[in-house]
């Protein structure tokens, strides 16, 4: 985030079915603090609400959380729609229970990043403020 | 050396701790500062260098403590403990198709388990049919997929309903797959009478901190008060809740939230059953609890002693239940999946293993330990055997099962106990100054504190004020790898093939007929029970009966989320 630039808009979005948003909070909070435009979507978003709201809200970039499970199914299908609606210039990441052999998979799907149990919320606010800008409007 | 023996003893007797502090205390601090300014547990309850009997003063052992299997039960519910019988050990498991569970229950039973626990997927934790488009990905992934009896057939093949008892974790939806469990024992030609075993049914943690709701609040509890209701009459050996505050500590509560919102819900169902006219005490022993046991030895020990204590006050006090059983707090206790670490994996098992020696230092009725690999996946049989020998390993080599209440008259542990009920008591007086649990939680009173507790834990892990190995401190660059359990995506298809071939082979018109029975049921004031049973047998699957119940009672939506 440049200094007087826009502000970068953030989604925190929880898919699938699982209720754990524990993390998902502590991570949009975290990032408000730290003076991002945070919005959370809240549970049980299906790909295709979470790319409406990301659309409609102009955001920059879009976290996705999700402990259950089915991050190999859910997450690519947030990347096709993403494309279908010629915003794949949105950069997304995600976190939950994920394992190690399941990032690649992710990456090539377009998911920039994939953040595991036992990261701070420093490294996030480092990582969004490096790698998302703000889109051109 | 006997007379300077004595007087030695006649001095120490008279010294006070403001006399030690002021002597060998400061001489010792001169030398050299403590190693933090304040010490804390992990729910950052401020903890004192040193109890002794000052911090004990009016501190009277008959009213606080009494004797074990008598009031106020602090010391336990049995009056033997683990001397007559040890915990159980129930390991949750459920995962894949009802045939992979099906052989894992078979796997645990025949390696010395003594109890079976399912773990349900999550779109039959929400009401959700296999083919259902909110399932897609989701299927069998976090425990057995359920869509219609003929799961439920092939999850209990070839085990006796009236030689097992089996935990059901499970609660929006938990009315159903009871009426499918009872089915199954019909025709196992089991009598429901001698049916042992648990439904979680506690839908108030849920919108407190697991968030797996179908209705709102209302309903749901009279589908709840309606349940206990038929069981109490028909199935009296179930219990009919687990009254939970596992998730509501995995949601980031400390213990003294875990303590009092987990009490409160248990009024609101008692309260509930009582306005539906049902005689507390004829319901209330088949209530039990279930927490959660964190790293924190001491103050989880603490909390189930209060905990105890606590439910006895309330349901003689408040409720004026009469009998003794209806006072009594029988928990089941799962050690902290929130406190294990995906990096340096096998350090889980030693946190398992302290966790699980304070549940059964606390008095537990069973236990469910962790497996090392849960924070990256279901356990494998492995992983799963570890979690199950270190349960037999503190039972039967490490003698604390030998006496009961080991830790009673402790100054610590009694001044902690005391302490976490007068915190949990703070909660308990503000949720009852909204008028009970319902109004709280429509307020998001609980959702708020613990969404607060849980951000300022994250800073202090964050901060290094709370270390956790491997996470924090004592880093290293590699993780190590365990091998996981995977589940493929043959297991949706499977399932989706088997839901659609029981739709198209079940009687059609018997079907439509229960479910709209039971639709009829639910706009009136009948036991909705006999109407899901019905449903059931006819092949119904969870998905048709929730909707069906969803078109009277609407769905729950979550008001604006406190970050």
């Amino acid at each position: 985030m440049s200094r007087g630039g826009p502000k970068v808009r953030l989604l925190i979005g929880k898919v699938g079915l699982d209720g754990h948003d524990r993390g998902a909070k502590i991570v949009a909070r975290a990032l408000r603090d730290a003076g991002f435009e945070v919005i959370y979507t809240g549970l049980h978003q299906t790909p295709e609400m979470v790319v409406a709201t990301a659309v409609q809200e102009d955001v920059d970039g879009i976290g996705l959380s999700l402990l259950s499970g089915a991050h190999n199914t859910i997450f690519p299908k947030v990347m096709k729609l993403l494309a279908a609606k010629k915003s794949e210039d949105i950069v997304v990441f995600g976190g939950g229970i994920i394992p190690e052999e399941d990032m690649p998979g992710l990456h090539a799907a377009g998911i920039r990043k994939v953040f595991t149990p036992g990261t701070t919320t420093q490294e996030f606010i480092d990582w969004v403020k490096a790698n998302v800008p703000p889109r051109r409007r | 050396m006997k007379p300077k023996h004595a007087t030695r003893t006649a001095a120490q007797g008279s010294r006070t701790r403001r006399d030690w502090e002021e002597s060998t205390l400061r001489r010792a601090l001169d030398g050299k500062a403590e190693r933090r300014k304040e010490f804390t547990t992990v729910s950052s309850l401020p903890i004192e260098r040193l109890y002794t009997p000052e911090d004990l003063k009016d501190w009277d052992a008959a009213t606080r403590l009494g004797f074990p299997g008598e009031p106020p039960f602090t010391r336990g519910v049995q009056p033997t403990l683990y001397r007559g019988r040890l915990w159980t050990m129930r390991q949750f498991a459920g995962f894949g198709t009802a045939e992979d569970t099906n052989r894992r229950f078979h796997y645990l039973l025949e390696h010395g388990q003594t109890g079976l626990s399912v773990a349900f997927d999550l779109p039959t934790l929400m009401g959700r049919d296999s083919d259902d488009a909110l399932a897609d990905g989701e299927v069998g992934r976090e425990g057995v997929a359920i869509d219609t009896l003929a799961d439920m057939e092939a999850l209990f093949k070839g085990i006796p309903l009236d030689k097992v008892s089996t935990s059901m974790t499970i609660n929006a939806p938990a009315a159903v797959i009871l009426a499918m469990y009872l089915a199954v024992a019909e025709k196992q030609g089991v009598p429901l009478e001698v049916l042992e075993g648990t439904v979680q049914n506690d839908i108030l943690k849920e919108y407190i901190a697991q968030k797996e709701w179908i209705y709102p609040p209302a309903p749901s509890m009279r589908i709840i008060s309606d349940m206990v209701g038929f069981c109490t009459a028909r199935v009296p050996k179930w219990n009919t809740i687990s009254i939970s505050g596992y998730h509501i500590r995995e949601a980031g509560s400390t213990a003294a939230q875990e303590l009092a919102f987990t009490l409160a819900d248990g009024a609101g169902y008692v309260q509930s059953c009582i306005e539906a006219g049902q005689d507390v005490d004829a319901f209330a022993p088949r209530f039990s609890f279930f927490f959660n046991s964190h790293n924190d030895f001491f103050e989880e020990i603490a909390k189930l002693r209060a905990a105890r204590r606590m439910w006895c006050t309330i349901m003689r006090d408040r409720f004026h239940a009469k009998s003794q059983r209806s006072w009594m707090l029988r928990t089941h206790v799962q050690t902290a999946g929130c406190s294990l670490t995906a990096q340096q994996p096998y350090g889980n098992v030693v946190r398992v293993t302290i966790q699980a020696l304070a549940a059964v230092l606390g008095g537990t009725q069973s236990l469910h330990t962790n497996a090392l690999d849960e924070t990256l996946a279901l356990p494998t049989e492995d992983s799963a055997r570890i979690a199950l020998r270190t349960q037999q390993i503190i039972a039967e080599e490490s003698g604390v099962a030998n006496t009961v209440d080991p830790l009673a008259g402790s100054y610590f542990v009694e001044s902690l106990t005391d302490r976490l009920e007068e915190e949990a008591w703070t909660y308990i007086r503000a949720i009852d100054s909204m008028g009970g649990i319902v109004p709280a939680i429509e307020q998001g009173y609980p959702q708020r504190e613990i969404a607060e507790a849980s951000y300022l834990y994250q800073r202090q892990v964050d901060q290094g004020e709370k270390v956790v190995v491997g996470v924090n401190r004592y880093v290293e660059g590699d993780t190590m790898r365990a091998p996981l359990l995977k589940i493929g995506p043959e297991v949706e298809r499977a399932q989706v093939d088997r839901l659609l071939s029981v739709r198209a082979g079940r009687d059609a018109r018997r079907h439509a007929d229960c479910l709209r029975r039971l639709e009829e049921a639910a706009r009136g004031k009948t036991n909705l029970m006999e109407g899901i049973l019905d449903a059931v047998r006819a092949y119904a699957s969870v998905g048709e009966i929730c909707e069906t119940l969803k078109k009277v009672f609407s769905v729950y939506q979550e008001g604006r989320v406190h970050l």
